[in-house]
């Protein structure tokens, strides 16, 4: 079956930006309408270099303080506190490397949970670092990370809202409680949550990727609260600058900032269909799929996200049968990823990683769409387990 | 003492197929009897005692043999 509505659309189309069978969303939506709008005005009217002092210049300036404002209004912060990058991965890492190059006299060590995005933990690996378990359903376990960060040498710490695999919420407002009285910066990877939930307060550094709440991609977010010491990472940046060096894609930060305005006007509202769509999956793939492993917690999660594992089934095949199918899924087996490792947050929880998808829907998913899913997906396990013959094992 | 486990060697297999090969063997074993996996894919490690953990099965740890990653499961039923 083809999908409704075909591929995305632009501007003037209604409400509906994605193809359907799209579950994807974790790894980025379609651009909303109203992102498009705000980046067609701003292509036509904002193209000059903010940083010049003629008329276009200035023109260009006023659209990029004003997108700056948007962002810092949803984000509660101040708009001298928001920077702007190429990616949220440019901005995780950028919060990570400036603080700790900051604190460099108070300690060099990272403190991370050992789900984080691989950007932080790459960031965090270029020197010392101490990498906090979780327990079965995701969760940082909090008491091993207040005595982590409060152990001599740290620079920073490092938490991701919720996981961005299995969807568990993390517990950051008691990590911040310990991290303040640690005198420890946390620094928050709110990507999956910026947009759906709120964050809660107490962190000192957030970043955060556009793409992931509907705003074009290549637009990551920088958030360092005043008083934090944070060295720009990058060679050649102005010392008091938080924006990435190099020429900003202006039309791009427009329409992140009018999509955030735009989804978070809506998150609420749809916070509640999509957790009950995510519990109607997570029930019936349980009851529908025999050897099933449904991971993450089922109640203190992203409203919109939820992963299983089939046993005995190839997570590649898998992924290729429901494409067929007209579904766009993710996978965290190790056959789909291009380094032939089983994802890391998988392996940090100890659930089966083969087998493995991750379902997160588009805030505007039709119902119809997820029971279609969940009426082939039975038929499409056996298949493939009659195919390796495994059934019975 | 225990006797020396039987060896399942499926170095070169790629995941799932070192589980589901596990998991035809181990009912060949008696109760109590140990199976010793070999396996060099990534996934083996943590799959092993996951599917162990699902099928109530016990994983008694990571034992490296012939230059290969092995992964010690007694047949508890």
């Amino acid at each position: 079956m083809l999908g409704r509505h075909g591929r995305g659309v632009g501007p003037g189309y209604g409400r509906v930006v994605g193809p359907s069978g799209y579950f994807d969303a974790a790894a980025g939506l379609p651009t909303h309408p109203v992102a498009w709008q705000a980046m067609q005005a701003a292509a036509g009217d904002g193209w000059a270099d903010p940083g010049k002092l003629y008329a276009a210049g200035r023109r260009a300036r006023q659209l990029l303080d004003a997108a700056r404002a948007a962002l810092a209004e949803q984000l509660r912060v101040r708009p001298d506190e928001v920077g702007l990058c190429a990616s949220g991965t440019a901005a995780a890492q950028a919060a990570v490397r400036g603080i700790r190059a900051a604190r460099r006299r108070a300690g060099e060590t990272v403190v991370h949970s050992a789900i984080e995005h691989s950007a932080v933990l790459h960031e965090a690996a270029s020197g010392p670092s101490v990498s906090v378990p979780v327990d079965r359903l995701g969760r940082v376990d909090a008491g091993a990370f207040a005595a982590a960060v409060g152990a001599p040498g740290v620079a920073l710490a490092a938490l991701i809202s919720a996981s961005h695999e299995v969807g568990t919420v993390q517990p950051l407002a008691e990590v911040a409680r310990s991290c303040a009285a640690a005198g420890v910066p946390l620094v928050v990877d709110a990507a999956q949550s910026v947009g759906r939930l709120p964050v809660p307060d107490g962190w000192s550094a957030l970043s955060a990727s556009a793409r992931k709440w509907g705003g074009p991609a290549g637009v990551g977010i920088l958030v360092v609260r005043k008083g934090v010491r944070w060295t720009p990472p990058w060679p050649g940046a102005e010392p008091a600058g938080l924006d990435q060096p190099g020429g900003l894609n202006l039309p791009a930060v427009v329409g992140a900032a009018a999509a955030l305005r735009a989804v978070a006007a809506e998150a609420a509202a749809q916070r509640d269909r999509l957790h009950e769509l995510v519990d109607r999956i997570r029930d019936r793939v349980a009851a529908s799929v025999p050897d099933v492993e449904v991971v993450g917690d089922p109640v203190d999660r992203l409203p919109h996200l939820v992963t299983f594992s089939c046993l005995y089934v190839d997570g590649e095949a898998l992924l290729h049968a429901l494409d067929r199918a007209g579904f766009a899924v993710s996978s965290g087996s190790s056959c789909t990823a291009s380094t032939l490792r089983p994802s890391h947050v998988l392996e940090a929880m100890g659930v089966l990683s083969h087998g493995n998808v991750r379902v997160s829907l588009p805030s505007d998913v039709d119902s119809a769409e997820v029971d279609r899913f969940l009426a082939v997906l039975p038929g499409i396990v056996a298949d493939l387990r009659a195919e390796a013959g495994v059934v019975g094992l | 003492m225990n006797a020396e486990p039987e060896v399942l060697d499926c170095r070169g297999q790629r995941c799932p197929l070192p589980v589901i090969a596990l998991a035809r063997r181990l009912p060949g074993l008696p109760v109590g009897g140990v199976l010793r996996v070999l396996a060099d894919d990534p996934a083996a490690a943590n799959d092993i005692p996951a599917w162990c953990r699902l099928r109530g099965q016990e994983y008694l740890g990571r034992v490296d043999a012939d230059g290969a990653p092995g992964f010690d499961v007694r047949r508890t039923g």
